[in-house]
C-alpha cells in the first residue's frame, strides 16, 4: 500500500517562483505539477500526475454527482442570525457568502443518480471551512426528514472542519440534532449514505459523519476527531504519517471504501441498486 | 482553604486568614491575658467574610466560572453517587476492548429505586487522574457507557449521568479505536433510548466528550459549571493566536448555566452552596438529589415510551437560532 508521504501535505508557500497565466494553468497543491487548467477541471479537480484530489464546491460535487439537471435546492431560505453576538461573526458570514456565492456552509435537495431519487447534502469547505452551526444542522435535519417523509435515501457529502466556534453551544447542539435524525433514518429502514471529503474532522466527524450506514471517502482526505497537533502535543507520541486521513480510517474500520472521485457516482449508483432504491417497504 | 487561591478568591481568603488569626490559640491566650473578648471581633469579621462572598459569587466572570468549575477540590461524579445514592455497584468494561476508566458507571439506588447511574470521573491525585486520563474518555469510556444504558433499558431503570470533562481523548489510542464513531452512536442511541435518562452537568461540560453523555429530557447545570463546544483556551488559540486570551474567549462562548439556559440547551441551574459545591458537597448532593426526584417524577408522568422518545426529539430539533425568509414574511426561531 502507498503510504509513507503521500498524504502529507507539502506547504505550498513559494508562490512567487513562477509566474502563472491565471486562467490557463495551475498548480497541484501537493506535487506542485503544472497543469493545464482545462485538463484539471476535465478531471474533477484531480491532479493529472498525482491524483491529488482537490478540494471541490459544493455545486461542482453536485453536478459531477447526480443526473444532468436533477438537482432540486431544499431549504435554502434558512440563514445564520449570530445569538452569541460573537466578536466578527457577521463579517465572516458576509465574506462566505461573497466568496462562495452561497447562502451557508452545507447545499441540500432533492437530485436523481442514475435515475433513482435520493435526498443529497453536499458540504462546501470554501463557507467558513464547512463548519456547522444551527443553519447546517437544521438543513441537515431537514433534508433527513425529507427522505423520512417520501421514503428517500440521503446521500451527504462532508467537508468540515467541525462545529462553528461562533455560534457555541448552539452549534454542539447541532451534533446532537443530526444524529438523532440519523437515528430516525435508521429506524425508518431508510438508506443512509456518507461521502468522506477533504476535510471531516471534529464535531461533524464524531456526530453525522460516523452514521452513515455505508461511509464512503476519497483517497488522501484528512478525517479525524481533534487535530494532528493536538494529538502530538498531548501525548509526545510520533504520530504515524498517514494520521487523520480516509485510509487510517479506513485501516481501523470506520470507512468501507476508498474510492476516487471518478469512481463515486458509479459507486451511489450501484449502492442505490444494491440496496433497492435505499428504502425498505415493509413497515 | 488549601492549595491554589484564584485571583477573586483573594479578598475571601484574606477575611478567611484574618478569622484564622483571630482564633488561633496564641492570640486567644493573648486576649485572655489581656481580657479582650474577640467573639464579637470574629462574629463581625464572619459576617463580613459572608458579604464578601456572597458579592464574588455573584459576580464572576465566565472565566472565574471556568476555574471553578475546573477546581481540583470540586466534587467529582463518584463524590456525588456516594452522596445521592444508595448501594452503587459498580461495572466496568466495554466487552469488546477495554476498562476506560475516566467514565463510570452502574446500578444504584435513588431512594428506594434502582436506577443506571453513568459519569465521567476526573481523579483527584496524580496516580488516579493518570489511570483516569484526568476524565477524558476514549471510545472504550463512551462505548462501556452505552453498554450500560442499553442494560437499564432491558430492565426498565432510569438513566442519570454525570458530566465532567474537558472534553473526550485526542490522541492516537482514540483515533485508532474511533473515538468520533462511538460519541456519534451514542448520540443516535441515546437519542433512541426507552427509559427516562436525566443528565446533570457537574463541572466541565467540554465539547463532544461531555455531549457523548449528556443526551436526555432533562438536562441540568450546577450553577458555576460550564458546557462549551471548545475550551476558552482553544477558541483563544484559534482566534488571536493567543491561549492567554482565554478570558475573553470565555465570555464571547457564552458558556456559563445561565448562557446555556438563555439559549434553551438546559432545563434549569441548580444553585450551589456559597462559594462553590466544593465548600459544601453535603448540601450540593442534596440538591441534585432533590432535582433527580423531581425530574423523574415528571418523566414517570409520560403516557408512553413512545411520547418520551418524540419529546426527547423534539427537544433536541429545537436546538438552534436562525431565521427564515419565505417570499412574504421574515420569521426567526429562537429555539
Amino acid at each position: 500500500m502507498v503510504r509513507s508521504g503521500w498524504f502529507s501535505r507539502k506547504p505550498t508557500g513559494n508562490k512567487s517562483s513562477t509566474d502563472i497565466p491565471a486562467g490557463i494553468v495551475t498548480k497541484c497543491q501537493r506535487c506542485n505539477e503544472i497543469l493545464f487548467v482545462r485538463d484539471f477541471e476535465r478531471n474533477s479537480k484531480v491532479c493529472t500526475k498525482c491524483g491529488f484530489h482537490h478540494k471541490l464546491s459544493a455545486y461542482e460535487r453536485i453536478e459531477i454527482t447526480v443526473d444532468e439537471g436533477s438537482f432540486q435546492p431544499l431549504n435554502e431560505d434558512i440563514i445564520s442570525r449570530d445569538p452569541l453576538n460573537f466578536i466578527e461573526y457577521p463579517a465572516k458570514l458576509e465574506k462566505a457568502r461573497t466568496n462562495t456565492k452561497l447562502s451557508e456552509a452545507i447545499v441540500t435537495g432533492t437530485a436523481f443518480i442514475d435515475n433513482k431519487p435520493v435526498v443529497i447534502g453536499v458540504s462546501d469547505f470554501g463557507y467558513m471551512g464547512g463548519s456547522m452551526g444551527s443553519v447546517v444542522g437544521e438543513r441537515i435535519s431537514r433534508a433527513m426528514e425529507y427522505g423520512l417523509a417520501h421514503r428517500l435515501p440521503v446521500i451527504l457529502f462532508t467537508a468540515s472542519g467541525g462545529a462553528r466556534m461562533q455560534e457555541g453551544l448552539l452549534s454542539l447542539m447541532q451534533m446532537a440534532k443530526t444524529s438523532s435524525s440519523a437515528g430516525k433514518l435508521r429506524e425508518a429502514g431508510i438508506l443512509f449514505v456518507c461521502v468522506l471529503t477533504d476535510p471531516t474532522t471534529g464535531g461533524v466527524y464524531a456526530s453525522y459523519a460516523c452514521l452513515g450506514d455505508v461511509i464512503l471517502a476519497e483517497p488522501g482526505a484528512i478525517v479525524g476527531f481533534a487535530g494532528r497537533r493536538v494529538g502530538n502535543q498531548d501525548t509526545g507520541v510520533n504520530l504515524p504519517d498517514d494520521f487523520q486521513t480516509s485510509e487510517f480510517q479506513a485501516e481501523h474500520g470506520m470507512v468501507d471504501r476508498i474510492l476516487p472521485r471518478k469512481e463515486m457516482r458509479t459507486a451511489l449508483a450501484l449502492l442505490l441498486k444494491l440496496f433497492d432504491g435505499g428504502r425498505h417497504n415493509d413497515r | 482553604m488549601i492549595g491554589d487561591v484564584f485571583d477573586f478568591e483573594k479578598p475571601i481568603t484574606e477575611v478567611e486568614n484574618l478569622i484564622q488569626e483571630l482564633k488561633s490559640p496564641q492570640r486567644r491566650e493573648e486576649a485572655l491575658h489581656e481580657g479582650i473578648d474577640l467573639s464579637a471581633k470574629i462574629a463581625e469579621l464572619e459576617e463580613e467574610l459572608h458579604r464578601v462572598m456572597v458579592r464574588v459569587y455573584k459576580n464572576l466572570s465566565p472565566w472565574e466560572k471556568t476555574q471553578l468549575a475546573r477546581h481540583k477540590d470540586r466534587p467529582y461524579s463518584l463524590d456525588y453517587i456516594r452522596l445521592i445514592f444508595d448501594d452503587f455497584f459498580e461495572l466496568n468494561g466495554d466487552r469488546l476492548a477495554a476498562n476506560d476508566e475516566a467514565i463510570v458507571g452502574g446500578p444504584a439506588i435513588l431512594e428506594n429505586r434502582p436506577v443506571m447511574v453513568i459519569g465521567q470521573q476526573k481523579g483527584r491525585d496524580i496516580k488516579e487522574r493518570q489511570r483516569r486520563n484526568f476524565g477524558s474518555a476514549h471510545a472504550e469510556g463512551f462505548r462501556k457507557a452505552l453498554r450500560l444504558a442499553r442494560l437499564a433499558e432491558r430492565f426498565h431503570m432510569p438513566l442519570i449521568t454525570l458530566v465532567d470533562t474537558a472534553g473526550a481523548a485526542a490522541d492516537l489510542h482514540a483515533e485508532e479505536f474511533g473515538v468520533s464513531e462511538a460519541i456519534a452512536h451514542n448520540l443516535r442511541e441515546f437519542s433512541l433510548l426507552k427509559t427516562p435518562i436525566i443528565v446533570t452537568i457537574i463541572g466541565e461540560g467540554g465539547s463532544g466528550g461531555a455531549l457523548g453523555l449528556a443526551i436526555g429530557d432533562h438536562v441540568s447545570m450546577l450553577e458555576h459549571s460550564i458546557y462549551s463546544v471548545i475550551s476558552p483556551e482553544g477558541c483563544a488559540a484559534i482566534l488571536w493566536h493567543d491561549k492567554s486570551r482565554a478570558s475573553d474567549a470565555a465570555k464571547s462562548l457564552c458558556l456559563t448555566a445561565s448562557n446555556a439556559h438563555s439559549l434553551g440547551v438546559i432545563d434549569d441551574i441548580l444553585p450551589e452552596p456559597l462559594g462553590g459545591a466544593h465548600r459544601d458537597p453535603v448540601t450540593m448532593a442534596e440538591t441534585i438529589k432533590t432535582s433527580l426526584l423531581t425530574s423523574l417524577n415528571k418523566l414517570d408522568s409520560f403516557p408512553s415510551v413512545d411520547i418520551l422518545i418524540e419529546t426527547r426529539y423534539q427537544r433536541l430539533r429545537r436546538m438552534g437560532e436562525y431565521v427564515e425568509q419565505t417570499p412574504s414574511e421574515e420569521e426567526s426561531n429562537d429555539g
